[in-house]
C-alpha cells in the first residue's frame, strides 16, 4: 500500500510544492479603549520585501503616536498581516472588520489585492487607505467612494521619468522595446507609457508581458537583441525588476534601460554597478528636507537600516489617518471621509504638503526622476540614486503631473 | 537570420537546463535511493545562495561557490542523520509533511537571520558582460556556469558508475534487500548521497545568487521546476534528468520566443504530455521498491 503511493507521491509533489502558505490569524484581544486598525500588505511573493518595510514603517508611526498619549487619548492598534494574494486580502479584510472590530482598513502595495479590499470596504460602507499599490485604474475607472489612495498612480510616474526622458531627447523618434509585469499594475503601466509614446513621438517596437513569478530572463533578453530597440524600458514590479536590472547587466546590451516603476528595495538588491538609467521614485531617504531627514535618523536608530519607500509612505498614512480623527474627534466613516475630501492638507515629509484631491481621492504630492551615481560616489551600500529635482516644479500646481478628469473615468 | 535567433534559444535554453539539472539531479538520487520526496530541497538551494553572499563579501567569489556548497552539504548530514533517516521506512506522508515544514522553518528562519529584503550580489568583474562566437551572443557568466555544471555532471556520473560507492548505490536503488543480504549497511551511503544532493542544490544557489534575486522565498520558487524535471525525466536514470532538464530549459525557452504568455506554463504543459504517453517519464527505470 505504502508502496504503490511513492511514485504517485512525487506526482502530487510538484503541486504540493507550489502549494500556498496559510497565514494564521493575529491573536486579537478585546481592548474597548484602543482604535484598531486593519493593516494588510503582502508579506511574502515578489512584493514580500516592500511589505516587510512597510510593516516597520507603520509600527514606528503607532509607537510614535501612543508615547505621545494616542489619539482623542486612546492608543491605536494596528492589526497587521500578510495579504498573501487577492483572494485571502479580501477574505482577511473582511474578517477584520466583522470580527476583530477594525475602525477603518489600511495598507497594500499588489494593485490586484488593493482592488479586491477596495470591494470589500465598498460593500462594508467602510474607508480604506490604499497606501501603496500604484495601478491607475483604483483611482480610475475601479474607484470608489470608500478608498483614498497614497502612493503616486502609474500615470505620475510615467510622467515623472518622461519629463527627465524628453530633456534628453531619448523619446522623440527613438524605438522602445518595453518589459511588462503580467498582471493589471502592469498592463495599466504599459497603457499610461502607450500614452506617453503617442504624445511625445516615441515609438513601441516591443513589448513582452512576463508573468511575476518569472526569475529568469534571458529568453527576453535575446528577444531584445533581436529587436534593437534604442531604449529598453520596463513596467516591471517587485522582484522582478532586481532580476532584470541583475541579468540586463549580466548580458551587457548595448541598449540604455529606464523604467517607469521602481521602489528603492529593488534598487538596493541589485547589487553593486547593475542598475543605470533614470527611473520614478515617490520618496527617497536622501531627500534634502528637515522633517524627512528627522525621519530617516530616527528609523535608522530603530531598525539599523536606513527607511525604503514603503516605509515612508506607510510612516506618514498612519501620521494622516491620526491627524483625521484627533480633528474629526471621531472613527465613523462619513466623517473620516468628510475629512479627507475637503483637501485638508498634510505634511507627508516632502517640500510640499500633500492633499486628497476630492474627485478622485488621489493623494496630490512631489515625485521625484532619479539617475544612478557613479561608481565612487556612493557614501554605503543604501546611497545608490542621485535624486533629481522634485516633480512638478515648485512654481506648478501639484495636480499637473496627475491625470486629468478627461483622462480618468473615475466618477465616485 | 530567423534561424540564428532560434538556435540561439536553444543554446541559452541548454545553460538553462543545466542550472535546473544542479538541483534535480540531487532531488531524483534522494528519492531514488531513500524513497524521501525532499521539499526541503529548495531551501538548501537558499541557503546556498545565502552563504555565498555572505562568504562572497569576506572572501571573494571563488572561495564563496566552492565553501558554500561545502557547508551546506555537511548541513546535509545533520539533516540526514537526525531527521530523514527516520523516515526511510515509515508512511511517505511523514516524510512528505516533515521536509515541507522543514522547507517553511528554513525560509522563516531566513528572514529572521538575514531580513525579508533581498540581498544584493554581483557577478565579478571578470565574467561580466557577453561574448560574441560569430553572431552568436552568450552571456560569459552563464558560460562560467554551464563549464561548472558539466564538470560536476562528469563527477557525478564517474562516482555512480565507475566506482564501488556508485555500484552499492545503483544496487541499492534497485535491491536494497540485496544489498543489505550482501552484508553492506545502506545507510553510510544515504548519508554521502544526501550530502551529494544538497550540496549540488547549493552550489546551484551560489552560483545564481549573482544573477537572480536572493530572497527568503527563493527556495520555494525553484523546487516546483525542480520536481517538473525530475518526473519528466523518470526516476533512477541519470540521464532521465539530464535529458529532461536540458528539453524544460530548451523548451521555455523556445515558448518564449514564439508564444512569450505561455513561456512558464510550457514546462507544465511538457510534464503533462510526458506523464500522459510514458507514465514513467522519459527514462525511468521499473523500481520495484516503489511499484
Amino acid at each position: 500500500m505504502t508502496h504503490t503511493t511513492r511514485r504517485t507521491l512525487l506526482k502530487t509533489g510538484a503541486a504540493f510544492a507550489g502549494a500556498s502558505v496559510i497565514g494564521s490569524p493575529a491573536l486579537v484581544r478585546a481592548q474597548a479603549d484602543k482604535i484598531k486598525i486593519g493593516h494588510l500588505t503582502p508579506l511574502t511573493g515578489f512584493l514580500g520585501a516592500l511589505g516587510a518595510y512597510a510593516q516597520l514603517g507603520i509600527r514606528m508611526a503607532q509607537e510614535e503616536i501612543n508615547a505621545a498619549g494616542g489619539v482623542m487619548g486612546r492608543p491605536l492598534d494596528v492589526l497587521s498581516e500578510d495579504s498573501v494574494n487577492p483572494a485571502t486580502a479580501s477574505t482577511k479584510a473582511q474578517r477584520m472588520l466583522e470580527q476583530d472590530g477594525v475602525a477603518f482598513l489600511m495598507g497594500e502595495i499588489n494593485s490586484a489585492s488593493a482592488l479586491t479590499i477596495m470591494q470589500v470596504a465598498e460593500r462594508n460602507k467602510r474607508l480604506f487607505l490604499q497606501i501603496g499599490a500604484r495601478s491607475d485604474a483604483l483611482r480610475g475607472k475601479n474607484c470608489n467612494k470608500y478608498t483614498f489612495h497614497v502612493d503616486i498612480p502609474n500615470t505620475v510616474m510615467v510622467n515623472a521619468v518622461g519629463k527627465a526622458l524628453v530633456r534628453e531627447n531619448m523619446v522623440k523618434d527613438k524605438k522602445f522595446f518595453t518589459l511588462t509585469a503580467d498582471y493589471i499594475f502592469g498592463h495599466d503601466l504599459l497603457n499610461a507609457a502607450k500614452r506617453f509614446f503617442g504624445a511625445n513621438q516615441g515609438n513601441l517596437i516591443g513589448d513582452e508581458l512576463i508573468a511575476t513569478d518569472v526569475t529568469d530572463f534571458s529568453p527576453y533578453l535575446l528577444k531584445i537583441r533581436q529587436a534593437k530597440p534604442d531604449v529598453v524600458c520596463s513596467n516591471l514590479a517587485g522582484n522582478q525588476v532586481t532580476n532584470l536590472i541583475k541579468q540586463y547587466a549580466e548580458f551587457g546590451l548595448p541598449y540604455p534601460i529606464v523604467g517607469f516603476n521602481l521602489n528603492t528595495a529593488d534598487a538596493w538588491a541589485a547589487g553593486d554597478g547593475n542598475l543605470s538609467g533614470i527611473w520614478p521614485t515617490v520618496w527617497y531617504h536622501t531627500l534634502d528636507v528637515p522633517a524627512s531627514k528627522t525621519f530617516v535618523a530616527n528609523f535608522i536608530k530603530k531598525n539599523g537600516k536606513p527607511p525604503e519607500n514603503h516605509a515612508w509612505i506607510e510612516y506618514v498614512s498612519l501620521k494622516i489617518m491620526a491627524q483625521a480623527i484627533n480633528e474629526t474627534k471621531s472613527t465613523e466613516t462619513d466623517k473620516l471621509i468628510a475629512y479627507l475630501e475637503k483637501e485638508t492638507e498634510f505634511d507627508i515629509l516632502k517640500a510640499r504638503k500633500g492633499h486628497f484631491r476630492s474627485w478622485d481621492h488621489q493623494l496630490m504630492q512631489e515625485a521625484y526622476p532619479f539617475t544612478v551615481k557613479a561608481k565612487g560616489q556612493a557614501k554605503d551600500q543604501w546611497d545608490l540614486i542621485a535624486l533629481g529635482a522634485a516633480v512638478p516644479d515648485a512654481n506648478e500646481p501639484l495636480e499637473s503631473l496627475a491625470p486629468t478628469r478627461e483622462q480618468n473615468p473615475c466618477s465616485l | 537570420m530567423q534561424f540564428g535567433f532560434l538556435l540561439e534559444q536553444v543554446v541559452n535554453g541548454l545553460v538553462l537546463g543545466g542550472y535546473y539539472l544542479l538541483i534535480a539531479l540531487g532531488l531524483s538520487l534522494i528519492f531514488s535511493v531513500g524513497g524521501i520526496v525532499n521539499l526541503a530541497h529548495g531551501a538548501f538551494y537558499a541557503l546556498g545562495a545565502y552563504a555565498s553572499v555572505e562568504i562572497t563579501k569576506h572572501f571573494g567569489f571563488g572561495p564563496a561557490v566552492v565553501l558554500s556548497p561545502v557547508a551546506v552539504a555537511l548541513l546535509g548530514i545533520a539533516f540526514e542523520r537526525f531527521i530523514l533517516r527516520r523516515f526511510y521506512t515509515a508512511d511517505p506522508i511523514l516524510s512528505l509533511l516533515v521536509t515541507f515544514g522543514l522547507a517553511m522553518v528554513t525560509e522563516q528562519a531566513i528572514r529572521m537571520i538575514w531580513g525579508a529584503a533581498p540581498l544584493s550580489a554581483s557577478i565579478p568583474p571578470a565574467f561580466r558582460g557577453s561574448v560574441f562566437l560569430g553572431d552568436f551572443l552568450f552571456s560569459r557568466y552563464r558560460l562560467l556556469i554551464l563549464a561548472v555544471v558539466a564538470i560536476v555532471l562528469l563527477g557525478v556520473w564517474l562516482l555512480l558508475h565507475k566506482t564501488s560507492f556508485g555500484r552499492v548505490v545503483r544496487a541499492g536503488i534497485q535491491r536494497p534487500d540485496m544489498v543489505a543480504a550482501l552484508g553492506i549497511r545502506l545507510q553510510p551511503y544515504m548519508t554521502a548521497i544526501v550530502m551529494l544532493g544538497v550540496g549540488m542544490a547549493a552550489l546551484a544557489g551560489a552560483f545564481f545568487a549573482p544573477i537572480s534575486i536572493v530572497h527568503p522565498a527563493m527556495g520555494s520558487e525553484i523546487i516546483t521546476v525542480a520536481f517538473v524535471v525530475v518526473v519528466i525525466g523518470g526516476l533512477g536514470s541519470f540521464w532521465g534528468v539530464v535529458l529532461a532538464a536540458l528539453l524544460v530549459g530548451v523548451v521555455r525557452g523556445m515558448t518564449i520566443h514564439f508564444v512569450p504568455a505561455a513561456g512558464e506554463a510550457s514546462i507544465y504543459v511538457l510534464m503533462f504530455l510526458v506523464l500522459v504517453v510514458r507514465p514513467r517519464g522519459l527514462l525511468g527505470e521499473r523500481i520495484e521498491k516503489f511499484e
